[in-house]
């Protein structure tokens, strides 16, 4: 095989298509919840006082995130007093109710066809208000708002940072057509990014949350572009022999692992993130290394089949020996390091079956978190507290959620089109 | 959960420019569709008249037209033989059994006959794509499907081909010949393909 050659860089303009900026794809995601947490927080929901008049339903959009959430349940809001404030009848009528908090807001037109939004959440059994905030915002920025608000109620209440204001990529498929879709995270406003009559796998968000680097066979091979879903602009990574996939960003976004044939066998390389620089980090063109993960400490996870079986392996992106990470069972794969550092999700085999585990480093404990039969692909939300995976239901592939402990679980199912290869985006910037 | 509760006392007004700039940038930015050329799935043939019958679906007689086809190419530059059904040159797939990374003595013919006509045509280039069946994750059987296209080559080594004719790609499981979940399926989609570079 040949040596790598340095890969000059291919930036691909298509203003043509700046016609089909916001185009809708077809496919939308509809999200069934399927299983909740243990102990939920009941929290009422009003009407924002005005909301009715205006575009979008704010507190429609507040409840569906935080019953989403797993951890949270909605009180019925029928027939509460009408108001953005904190009141002495809004306290009586929330108690009796037995809701532990209350969202009340107002949304009123303002100039040059903007819209003031309020919003209070309220502390029920103290009588006390836990946030207040005011957005101005546009028609067109009333749904990313309740996303807003939904992100402050659930941080409020669980000491997490919400991730109702992140997006999802993941890759659709319809008859011979592929995909590759961008999506708010509750399957909203979803828009296709790249299409191709060839498969499309792996998307991976930059930590900046507007590149996404995938692998496309376009060019009748395995190839990584990286694609800034802001502009359209597109770049072919590598270009060399044989297979470029699996590609993973370093926490800073200046470099991409990935997985590369370009020397026989598959190992892993580290490439700058305009392309140039690449560089050769696993040498046994015998084994397979692949689908590596760039974890917040710093080390590279990846599976390799360099001890038989394919398991979990962690190595310095500077080189070194790798060391084994999974122990139990006779496969191991695709490893995601939750970005607190402290766990990883993976695929592991059961018999005939791929069901999602969740490893603790500290006490190499693993949790078997799905059932299977084919869960492959899974993804961390930024907050750790949710992992994203691909399915399959009822014949069709589906995208499914379940949280980090396993009992909150979610199934995003698209009528029409079989979807996977789910990539959840980091939190806004 | 009361205890979790962290107090706010104050009515916050937070309407910043900074504020508005994140919500507009969850809404208003402008995406694209990235267009991508369609292309054609490569050419095969179905393993029922390339598999395990391939001996007895030969034509007679046209065995050895891989060994006396001249130099003559056709409009894209390709020797006609390469698609003519009587000519081993037209058999294109390898069949694997399940875990296997061994090119079976079915198709020693079928590589041979390649290996040969790469020798005697220089400026000949192949990919060999390598395919798994849908068991295992996506990433690993592009890497198993990639062990399978370096074994064909492999044997075409031994056989004496200069190795630069021939590149190796894996299309993992993603390109199944056969999109069904049964054994038979799998068997389909364990193979690999070989396409003349021009094709």
């Amino acid at each position: 095989m040949q040596p790598h050659q340095p890969s000059f860089l291919r930036t691909l303009f298509f203003s043509a298509l700046l016609l089909l900026a916001c185009a809708r794809a077809e496919a939308q995601l509809t999200i069934d919840i399927v299983g909740v947490g243990a102990q939920q927080i009941p929290v009422v929901t009003s009407e924002f006082v005005g909301e009715a008049k205006n575009a979008e339903l704010l507190s429609s959009v507040i409840q569906a995130n935080l019953a989403r959430s797993g951890v949270i349940k909605n009180v019925p809001n029928a027939g509460l007093p009408r108001t953005a404030e904190a009141t002495a009848e809004g306290y009586a009528a929330y108690a009796t109710r037995n809701a532990d908090a209350a969202v009340v807001g107002s949304v009123t037109p303002s100039a040059n066809g903007q819209f003031q939004v309020t919003f209070r959440l309220l502390d029920v059994p103290k009588r006390t208000q836990l946030a207040g905030l005011v957005y101005n915002v546009s028609a067109a920025e009333m749904r990313a708002t309740a996303h807003r608000i939904s992100d402050v109620i659930y941080e409020k209440l669980t000491g997490d940072r919400g991730v109702f204001s992140t997006r999802l990529a993941y890759v659709s498929k319809t008859g011979p057509r592929f995909q590759l879709i961008v999506a708010d995270s509750d399957g909203v406003n979803a828009i296709s990014i790249v299409s191709s009559n060839e498969p499309i796998i792996s998307p991976a968000w930059a930590p900046d949350g507007v590149r996404l680097a995938y692998v496309s066979f376009e060019n009748r091979k395995p190839s990584i572009y990286v694609q800034n879903v802001s502009t359209g602009t597109r770049q072919l990574l590598v270009n060399a022999r044989g297979n470029q996939s699996a590609p993973a960003w370093s926490p800073d976004g200046r470099s991409i692992v990935f997985a590369s044939s370009q020397a026989g066998g598959t190992q892993l390389f580290i490439v700058g993130a305009d392309g140039t620089g690449s560089r050769r980090l696993t040498t046994n063109a015998n084994v397979i290394d692949t689908a590596p993960n760039w974890a917040s400490d710093g080390k590279i996870y990846f599976m390799s089949d360099r001890g038989g079986s394919p398991q979990v392996y962690r190595i310095d992106p500077n080189g070194g020996n790798a060391e084994r990470v999974t122990f139990e069972g006779g496969e191991n794969a695709n490893p995601k390091v939750a970005a607190d550092g402290k766990s990883m999700v993976f695929v592991k085999r059961e018999g005939s079956r791929y069901a999602l585990a969740i490893q603790d480093f500290a006490s190499r404990q693993v949790q078997v978190l799905t059932q299977g039969p084919v869960d492959e692909s899974p993804s961390f939300a930024p907050n750790g507290k949710l992992i994203v995976y691909a399915s399959i239901y009822n014949g069709r592939g589906v995208l499914a959620a379940v949280s980090a402990d396993g009992r909150v679980k979610q199934r995003l199912a698209s009528s029409g089109a079989d979807v996977r290869e789910p990539a959840w985006g980091p939190l806004p910037r | 959960m009361q205890q979790s509760f962290v107090k706010r006392s104050l009515w916050a007004s937070v309407v910043t420019a900074g504020a508005l700039a994140l919500l507009a940038g969850c809404s208003s930015t402008p995406e694209q569709a990235a267009p991508v050329e369609n292309r054609t799935a490569t050419t095969t043939q179905p393993p029922s008249t390339q598999g395990l019958q391939q001996g007895a679906t030969t034509s007679p007689g046209a065995v050895t037209s891989a060994g006396t086809v001249g130099q003559a190419t056709d409009a894209s530059g390709l020797d006609p033989a390469l698609r003519d059904p009587s000519s081993p040159l037209s058999k294109r797939s390898i069949f694997f059994d399940y875990d296997s990374f061994v090119v079976k003595d079915d198709y020693k013919a079928t590589v041979e006959a390649h290996a040969a006509y790469l020798k005697r045509t220089p400026r000949a280039r192949i990919v060999v794509e390598g395919n798994t069946d849908e068991r295992g994750s996506r990433e690993y059987n592009l890497a198993l499907g990639q062990k399978r296209s370096e074994a064909v080559k492999r044997v075409m080594a031994l056989l004496g081909v200069n190795e630069a004719q021939v590149e190796t790609v894996s299309f993992g499981e993603e390109k199944p010949r056969n999109s069904a979940s049964t054994e038979s399926a799998f068997a389909e989609n364990r193979r690999a393909d070989i396409r003349y570079v021009g094709e």
